[in-house]
C-alpha cells in the first residue's frame, strides 16, 4: 500500500507536551534524523525552569520547534506548520501560535475530563467544533502505544512513556525520515534495560506503520536535501559549539583548558560537556559558587592555564570583583555569560540580551573588558577562539556573550578544518627584563600586553595585586600621576584591540538607506527579515556586531553612510544607547522582552515601517 | 639545607633569600613581623626552589605577606585567596601554594571558600593571622571576637557569638588543623614543619597580637605560659608552670582541665594527632572557645585523605588512558555527521 507523496520546500513543526512526557527527546531526535537527510534545519526548544511543574498544567508545557528545508534557513520559523499537541495543556498554550489551516496532530487519549480542567477548558475543544479551522488529527497515541507494547513484560506506566516514540514514529512517517539513526540511538541510550529499548523500538515502529495505514493520513511530504556549501557537516547547539571551541583555543594555545563553574541554566551544559573531555587534559572544577569558580580560573590563569568560568547573569554579577581583579592583574580569563531573562532569577531558560551593560560597566571603577557576542549556534565555536585569542594576546578579561535561544537551539554546522584554526599560542616570560630583575609590568610597544611570567620561571619571582601599581616594576604605589596613566593606559589597551579585529561587514547588495544593526544571537532573525523585506522588493542593509567592545574600527563611518539606522535588540535599547553615545548617530530601536527569540515577520513588519 | 631545583645546581637558601624589597608596612609592634620572620627563617628547610612556592593572600593587614616574600604571590580580593589558590594548586601540582589570610579575611567574607578549600583537602596551606579585630579597617569587630566586645562599630558591645576556628575547621573536614602563636617562633615553625609535611590542606591558626586595636587579645596565652596546653602527639596532655595541670576525657567524650594530683596521670587523655576519629580533636578545640584561660596549642588533627589536586590528576591520566589522548579533529567528528557534495 502505498500513499501519494506530496514536495514541499520547507517546514515547521512543533512538538508540544507535558514536561514528562519526552518532548525534548523527541524533538531532538526528529532533528537528528532531519539533519541526516541533509536538509537544512534550525531548531528552538521552549521548555520550564521546573524539572516537573503539576503533570497536565500550563507551566509544565514543554515545546520543541524545528524548521527544516530544502534551501538555507536562518531561524526555527515563525509560526509552525504542524503542532503535535500531546495534552490539553500543550494545545491551550500552543494553538494561538498556529495559522488557520494549520495541521494539528493530538493525542485524543489525553483530552480527560481531569486534563481538560487543569487546563482551563471548559468544554472539549476536540468536541465543540473550535478547532474546525485546523486540519485536525485526533490520534489515540496512549491507547495505541500500549496496545502496541501489550505483549512486553513491562508496567502500564512504562509502556505510557513511550508515546513520545509513537509520535515520533508517526511524523517520521509523514516526512518521510531516515529511522535507522533513532534505532540505533534506542538500543545505546537503553543498553542496560532491554525491555525498555524493546518498547521504545516497536513504540517507534507502530507510530510509523499507524502513518503508512491508517485512512486518517492520505498523503506523506517529503522535503529535499538542501543545497549547502560542500563539507561535512553535524547538528550542533551553541552550549556544544562553544565546548568545542574553548578545546580548540586550549589546543591552539598550547595552553592547558582550566574550567571554573558553578552550576546555572542555562550554562550548565558547557561545565557538562567539558567535563567529559579530560582526555585534552581538561581540568572542570565544580566550585562552591560564582565567586569560587572565577576565583579558581584566575588562579589558573595565574599558573599559566588558559582559563574560563561559565555563568549567566545572575552568576555573572556575583564575578564582578574578580574580574576587576583580573583588570589589574592584567591576566587572561574568560567569562561566558549565557544570557537569560532578568532581572533577578528572571526567567532561567528564557533568552534575552539584557547584560550587556552589565559586562561592559558593571564594575567598580575604570574596568574595561573586551567583549565577544556569539551570533550563531555554530559561530559559537569561533567566538570562543576569538575571545580567546585576544584574552591571551592582550592579557585581560574577556566576556563572551551568548544567550538561552544560541544555547539550546541547533543548526547544521560545516566543521571548520582543523589545520586552518588560528595560532594563538603565547610566549611566557623567561628572563629578567630590566638590569636582572623581572618586572612584570614591563609591556609589549603595539599590543600594550604585559610580560607574562609563570610561577615555576626560576628568577622571575614577582608579586602581583590589585592595589594600584606602578607601570613597569608593578611595585605598590599611590602616586597620582602614576594612577592617572594606569587608568588610561588599561583603556587604551582595550581600546587598541579595535586595529586587530575585522571590519564591521555589511550585507547591503542593493545601495539601501535604511540599515539594520544587529548584535549577536539575534543575527538569524534579522537576517531572515532583511531576506523577507528584499523578497518584496524593499531596501535594506544589514550588519550584525560581534566585537561589541571595542567596536570594529569602521563602525562609525558604516553607521554615519545610512539614514537611517534600526537597532532590534531583546533589551530596552542597550547597543542603542551604545551607538548613540559614541558615534551620535540617532538611531532607533526595536526591542521585545518577551522570553522568545525575535520572530522575523515582526522584524520585517518594523523594517518596512521604516523604509 | 641542601636539595636539588631540577637544573642541576644545588639549593642553598637561607632566610635573607625570602627576603623581597618591598619596605615591611606594618604598625611598629605588630606580631606580623614575628610571623614573618619565622616563615622567612622556615622557608630554607622546605627545600624547594623560591620560584615554585607561592603566597596568596587577600584583603587585610597580613594580606600583605605576599608582597615581603622573594616568591611569586598574589594580593588579591577580600576573601577568595582559598578560592584562587585553588585553582593554581590544581592546575599547577609542581608548584607550593600557601595561603595568608586574616580572621576576617577568612571566617567573614570568606568562609565559605575556606571550609570547601578543606573539605576538598586541595593541596594549599592556609595560615590564619587570628587578631580578633579588623585592624586595616580601623578596629571594628571580627568574626572570632568575643561576645560583649566594645569597639567602634559596637559601642554597646558586640552581640555575635565568636567562631572557634579550630572547631570550625574540624568540622569543615579538615584533615590537618593546627594553632601556634606569633611570638613562639621555636613552636609556630614546628607546626609549620608539620603543616608543610602534609599531604592536603592544612589550617593553622596564628594568635597575633594587633598592639594598635587588639592589644594583649591573647595575653593569657601568649604571656602566661602556664595557660598554654601544648598538644604533642604520642604523649599525656598535661599543662601548668609543673605540669600540674591536665586534660582527661569524659564518657560523653567532651574533654575537662583537671589536677594531675586528683586524677593521677594514668587517667589523662594521650594527645593522638591521627586518629581518624575527629572527636578527640574536637573536644580538644572546645576547651578554651577564646584564649582567655587554659588553651591548646599544637597540632589538633593531622590524618591522610586523598588529596584533591591528585584525584583529578588520576582522571585526567585515566581518561587519556581509556580513550587516547584528546584529538581535536576526533573531537569535532563525534557524533552524527553528514557530508554535503559540492554541486
Amino acid at each position: 500500500m502505498t500513499k501519494p507523496v506530496e514536495k514541499l520546500d520547507q517546514v515547521i513543526i512543533r512538538f508540544a507536551g507535558d514536561s514528562g512526557d519526552g518532548m525534548q527527546l523527541t524533538g531532538s531526535r526528529f532533528t537528528s534524523e532531519t539533519a541526516a537527510f541533509g536538509n537544512d534545519l534550525s531548531t528552538l526548544p521552549d521548555f520550564p525552569a521546573e524539572i516537573r511543574a503539576p503533570a497536565g498544567s500550563l507551566p509544565g508545557v514543554s515545546g520543541f520547534q524545528i524548521q527544516f528545508s530544502d534551501h538555507d534557513i536562518l531561524t526555527p520559523g515563525d509560526a509552525p506548520d504542524v503542532l503535535v499537541a500531546m495534552n490539553p495543556a500543550a494545545l491551550r498554550t500552543n494553538v494561538g501560535d498556529l495559522p488557520k489551516g494549520g495541521t494539528l496532530i493530538v493525542n485524543r487519549d489525553a483530552f480527560t475530563e481531569r486534563n481538560l480542567q487543569k487546563a482551563g477548558f471548559e468544554g472539549n475543544p476536540l468536541e465543540d467544533g473550535s478547532l474546525a479551522e485546523y486540519h485536525l488529527h485526533e490520534v489515540p497515541l496512549t491507547n495505541l502505544t500500549l496496545e502496541a507494547l501489550k505483549s512486553i513484560d513491562i508496567t502500564k506506566r512504562e509502556a505510557e512513556r513511550s508515546k513520545n516514540m509513537f509520535a515520533l514514529g508517526l511524523m517520521s512517517w509523514l516526512y518521510n525520515r531516515p529511522t535507522e539513526g533513532t534505532l540505533s540511538y534506542i538500543e545505546r541510550k537503553f543498553a542496560t534495560r532491554p525491555l525498555i529499548a524493546e518498547a521504545n523500538t516497536i513504540a517507534f515502529k507502530a507510530g510509523y506503520a499507524y502513518g503508512e495505514t491508517t485512512e486518517d493520513f492520505a498523503v506523506s511530504y517529503e522535503v529535499g536535501p538542501a543545497k549547502l556549501p560542500p563539507g561535512t557537516y553535524r547538528n550542533v547547539t551553541g552550549n556544544q559549539a562553544l565546548a568545542m571551541g574553548l578545546i580548540a583555543a586550549s589546543t591552539q594555545s598550547g595552553l592547558p583548558l582550566f574550567l571554573g563553574a558553578y552550576p546555572i541554566t542555562p550554562a550548565s551544559g558547557i561545565l557538562e560537556d567539558l567535563a567529559r573531555r579530560k582526555n585534552f587534559g581538561v581540568r572542570t572544577f565544580q566550585a562552591e559558587d560564582e565567586i569560587a569558580a572565577v576565583g579558581a580560573a584566575l588562579g589558573a590563569s595565574f599558573g599559566g592555564a588558559l582559563a574560563v568560568s561559565t555563568s549567566s547573569g545572575p552568576g555573572v554579577v556575583l564575578k564582578s570583583e574578580t574580574i576587576g581583579l583580573a583588570v589589574a592583574l592584567e591576566l587572561p580569563l574568560l567569562i561566558l555569560d549565557i544570557q537569560r531573562a532578568g532581572p533577578s532569577t528572571g526567567m532561567p531558560t528564557k533568552p534575552e540580551q539584557s547584560d550587556l551593560l552589565m559586562v561592559l560597566y558593571g564594575r567598580n571603577a575604570e574596568s574595561p573588558v573586551p567583549v565577544v557576542a556569539a551570533s550563531t549556534p555554530g559561530g559559537c565555536f569561533d567566538a570562543a577562539i576569538e575571545a580567546a585569542r585576544i584574552a591571551l594576546k592582550y592579557r585581560t578579561p574577556v566576556f563572551l556573550l551568548s544567550d538561552a535561544y544560541l544555547a539550546n537551539g541547533s543548526e547544521p554546522w560545516l566543521l571548520p578544518d582543523v589545520s586552518s584554526l588560528p595560532d594563538i599560542s603565547v610566549l611566557f616570560a623567561t628572563e629578567p627584563n630590566v638590569d636582572g630583575e623581572f618586572w612584570p609590568y614591563i609591556r609589549d610597544e603595539s599590543t600594550l600586553a604585559r610580560q607574562w611570567a609563570i610561577p615555576g620561571t626560576p628568577g622571575l619571582e614577582h608579586r602581583i595585586g590589585g592595589l594600584e601599581k606602578q607601570d613597569g616594576t608593578g611595585n605598590v604605589s599611590y602616586d597620582p600621576d602614576n594612577h592617572d596613566h594606569m587608568v588610561r593606559l588599561r583603556a587604551r589597551k582595550v581600546a587598541g584591540i579595535a586595529a586587530d579585529i575585522p571590519e564591521l561587514d555589511v550585507d547591503d547588495p542593493d545601495g539601501a538607506r535604511l540599515l539594520v544593526l544587529g548584535w549577536g544571537g539575534t543575527y538569524g532573525p534579522i537576517a531572515a527579515a532583511v531576506r523577507r523585506v528584499r523578497q518584496g522588493g524593499g531596501r535594506v542593509a544589514h550588519a550584525q556586531l560581534i566585537h561589541l567592545n571595542p567596536f570594529p574600527r569602521n563602525t562609525g563611518d558604516v553607521l554615519r553612510r545610512y539614514d537611517r539606522v534600526l537597532v532590534p535588540e531583546m533589551n530596552l535599547g542597550q547597543l542603542l544607547k551604545l551607538v548613540r553615545a559614541e558615534f551620535l548617530v540617532d538611531a532607533v530601536g526595536y526591542n521585545r522582552v518577551r522570553g522568545l527569540p525575535f520572530r522575523s515577520d515582526e522584524l520585517a513588519n518594523a523594517i518596512e515601517a521604516m523604509l | 639545607m641542601t636539595h636539588g631545583n631540577g637544573n642541576g645546581r644545588p639549593l642553598q637558601l637561607t632566610a635573607k633569600d625570602f627576603k623581597s624589597d618591598q619596605e615591611v608596612r606594618w604598625c611598629p609592634g605588630c606580631g606580623d613581623y614575628a610571623i614573618l620572620s619565622a616563615l622567612q627563617s622556615f622557608m630554607p628547610e622546605l627545600g624547594i626552589p623560591r620560584e615554585r612556592l607561592v603566597f596568596i593572600s587577600g584583603i587585610g593587614c597580613a594580606a600583605r605577606f605576599p608582597y615581603y616574600m622573594e616568591t611569586y604571590g598574589m594580593h588579591s580580593i577580600h576573601g577568595r585567596a582559598p578560592a584562587i589558590a585553588t585553582g593554581l594548586s590544581v592546575s599547577r601540582p609542581d608548584l607550593s601554594v600557601w595561603v595568608v589570610t586574616g580572621d576576617g579575611d577568612a571566617l567573614s567574607i570568606g568562609g565559605n571558600h575556606l571550609i570547601h578549600a578543606l573539605r576538598r583537602n586541595v593541596n594549599i596551606k592556609i595560615l590564619l593571622f587570628n587578631n580578633q579585630i579588623y585592624g586595616l579597617t580601623k578596629g571594628q569587630y571580627s568574626p572570632t571576637s568575643e561576645l560583649g566586645k566594645v569597639t567602634k562599630s559596637t559601642p554597646m558591645g558586640s552581640l555575635d557569638y565568636p567562631f572557634n576556628p579550630i572547631s570550625l575547621a574540624l568540622g569543615a573536614e579538615a584533615t590537618f588543623a593546627a594553632r601556634s602563636i606569633d611570638t613562639d617562633k621555636r613552636h609556630l615553625t614546628e607546626v609549620l614543619r608539620k603543616a608543610s609535611a602534609h599531604r592536603g590542606a592544612a589550617f593553622v591558626e596564628i594568635y597575633q597580637n594587633c598592639n594598635v586595636y587588639n592589644d594583649g587579645a591573647f595575653d593569657a596565652v601568649r604571656e602566661q605560659r602556664e595557660n598554654r596546653i601544648v598538644l604533642e602527639h604520642g604523649r599525656r596532655i598535661r599543662f601548668g608552670a609543673d605540669g600540674e595541670r591536665g586534660v582527661i576525657q569524659r564518657a560523653d567524650g567532651s574533654c575537662e582541665l583537671v589536677d594531675v594530683a586528683d586524677v593521677g596521670e594514668e587517667a589523662l587523655v594521650v594527645h593522638d594527632e591521627n586518629q581518624e576519629h575527629p572527636s578527640l580533636a574536637f573536644a580538644l578545640s572546645r576547651l578554651a572557645h577564646t584564649p582567655h584561660g587554659p588553651t591548646p596549642i599544637g597540632v589538633f588533627r593531622n590524618v591522610d585523605r586523598p588529596v584533591y589536586d591528585e584525584l583529578m590528576q588520576e582522571q585526567l591520566a585515566s581518561a587519556a588512558q581509556l580513550s587516547g589522548e584528546g584529538d581535536l579533529e576526533a573531537l569535532l567528528h563525534d557524533g552524527d555527521t553528514w557530508r554535503v557534495d559540492g554541486h
